[in-house]
């Protein structure tokens, strides 16, 4: 499972087309360039020595294991770790360098394809991972811990659920078939990153809890609402991409999608970001999206009553 | 462990070697480019970038197949990619029916499939080729040079510094681990496994603790000796004529491959 783990999160070149590649860059490259000016303005110029070091630490980490059952064993992707222990933006500038020194010297993962790997293993991992973490700020300890297990376990979800769906956006796999595998094995492999943040975290507490308060008071009410958002689009969307006779794919293959997929460079991005409409489809899409909404205004109320709730004991 | 150890430059002195970094990160990302946007099936385009990869490998005295023994490494992730041989519509070659499900093999999955295939290993053994011919600090000059943003560039740098001295204290925490975990043969060993992963969690936050305060040493002995945020640098790269022809020949060459692969 280890090798599966690491060889299903890191791309490599040629199973995304032009499109999504391109696509993705700009989306990383926007976030690291906002990641780099917050941590700079926190940071200063100890920011190159710190995160040069934490990014090796991740690096060295996931190669710490334990034997699970029958041969496999369960280790750390770090993503949600990283964010929680460093803020998100450090977070993301540490995974990103790890991501990146892992495709370019190891060729674990592609180099046009990076910035979609780094948007699902060091951005989506820290949204979720930091956004739901910062949820238990004033907390008790114990909520803190299992709060962040169900973070870790949501973070390699939610970047395992991304990974199907730009593979499926590609024309490389087949939705029905690809979500449900790699939600299936994800599970798992997220059981194994939930256990070791929450351990490695329980450890920090115990010996420097210190050094979790630095992490801990940055960033404010966006980061929660984002991280619930990802989260609870990954709680919704799973589900209806994997049990539904695929919904999303019979609409792409309707309108010609799929078949134009890789011949790609000169389908622009609108093809891309309409897979959904079709007349049959509108109406769950819609529900969903009318979910979504409640769910996350509830979300709202709940961060508003817990704010208070802190502020006041 | 050494840093040699993990790095993948291999010595030399070819043509190769001695280009301008950046024209081969250029290159490099340029040539996988054109790969991933050659349409299905182009199997004379993909072999004329094959035999373009299998002529740099051996011009750069690495061998003919020093990139392509390499490039399997992608191999495992095609089942991300075997779905597409019977999702795709097209002429059914095959049905199989596995438990409920009722899979037809249809021939443009099967193109779609081993394009895919070609494209990945094709893509991986130009990034072996770039890093089996280009030193690591010069491939990071080479990406400052390319705006890549100092600081990213100063944690990759530090990131690979310490690479193989954290690597070192995870090999001792394992080792650590191995010596007090007895086990009788066949018989099951250790605890639960809540309580592998807690071990697993402790080294992971052992591991952290040491690298956070290996840190805050390195910054202050920075401080000491007059560090800015900046590392000066005495590689000043330059492109001479040969880094333009060779960047040209490079885009004269994938524009071929180009138009041979879409020629109708």
């Amino acid at each position: 499972m280890t090798v599966l783990s690491i060889a299903l999160m890191h791309i490599p070149d040629g199973f995304l087309n032009a499109t999504i590649s391109a696509l993705f860059w700009v989306l990383t490259a926007v976030t690291l360039t906002i990641a780099v000016r917050r941590s700079q303005a926190q940071f200063d110029e100890r920011l190159a020595p710190l995160a040069g070091i934490m990014a090796a630490f991740i690096f060295a980490a996931q190669m710490i294991n334990f034997p699970v059952a029958g041969g496999t064993s369960g280790h750390l992707l770090g993503g949600a770790l990283a964010a929680i222990i460093l803020g998100p933006w450090v977070g993301i500038l540490v995974m990103a360098c790890v991501i990146g020194v892992q495709g370019l010297l190891f060729q674990d993962g592609g180099l046009l394809v990076m910035g979609a790997n780094i948007f699902n293993m060091g951005i989506v991992t820290a949204l979720v991972g930091y956004g739901l973490y910062r949820m238990a700020n004033g907390r008790h300890r114990n909520a803190k811990l299992a709060i962040a297990g169900i973070a870790a376990w949501l973070s390699v979800m939610a970047a395992a659920l991304l990974t199907s769906l730009q593979l499926w956006l590609s024309g490389t796999a087949a939705l029905g078939l690809v979500v449900p595998a790699m939600l299936g094995v994800h599970a798992l492999i997220g059981l194994g990153e939930a256990l070791i943040t929450v351990a490695a975290l329980a450890f920090i507490f115990r010996v420097r809890p210190d050094l979790l308060h630095e992490g801990g008071t940055q960033g404010g009410r966006g980061w929660i609402v984002a991280g619930m958002l990802v989260a609870l689009a990954v709680v919704l969307l799973a589900p209806y991409a994997s049990a539904s006779p695929d919904g999303l794919e019979r609409v792409a293959e309707d309108m010609g999608f799929i078949q134009t997929a890789v011949a790609a460079p000169y389908e622009v991005l609108p093809d891309y970001t309409i897979p959904f409409i079709g007349s049959e489809n509108l109406s769950t899409l819609l529900a969903g999206a009318a979910g979504i909404l409640v769910v996350a205004v509830l979300a709202v109320l709940l961060i508003r009553y817990t704010r208070r709730s802190t502020s006041r004991s | 462990m050494q840093f040699h150890a993990l790095d993948r430059y291999q010595t030399g002195a070819s043509f190769l070697h001695q280009l301008d970094p950046r024209v081969k990160v250029a290159g490099t990302v340029l040539l996988i480019l054109a790969t991933v946007l050659l349409p299905d099936g182009a199997w004379l385009a993909f072999l004329l970038t094959g035999l373009l990869l299998l002529a740099v490998s051996y011009a750069a005295g690495l061998g003919w197949l020093y990139a392509v023994k390499r490039s399997f490494v992608v191999l495992p992730f095609l089942l991300a990619a075997v779905t597409v041989m019977f999702s795709l519509p097209g002429r059914p070659l095959l049905g199989l029916q596995l438990g409920p499900w009722q899979l037809i093999l249809t021939d443009a999955g099967v193109v779609r499939f081993a394009s895919i295939l070609l494209r990945s290993l094709l893509a991986v053994q130009a990034a072996i080729l770039l890093v089996a011919t280009t030193r690591f600090p010069d491939l990071m000059h080479a990406l400052r040079h390319l705006h890549l943003p100092a600081v990213l560039v100063a944690i990759i740098s530090f990131m690979v510094r310490y690479l193989t001295v954290l690597g070192d204290e995870v090999k001792r925490l394992l080792r650590a681990r191995e010596a007090r975990s007895a086990a009788v043969a066949g018989r099951r060993a250790g605890g639960a496994l809540i309580w592998r992963a807690r071990v697993a969690g402790n080294m992971v936050g052992q591991l952290f603790l040491r690298s956070y305060e290996r840190s805050d040493r390195i910054y202050q002995a920075m401080l000491a000796r007059g560090y800015q945020g900046e590392w000066p640098t005495g590689n000043a790269h330059q492109m001479k004529t040969r880094d333009w022809s060779a960047l040209g020949i490079l885009l004269l060459a994938l524009f071929v491959v180009q138009v041979v692969g879409r020629w109708k």
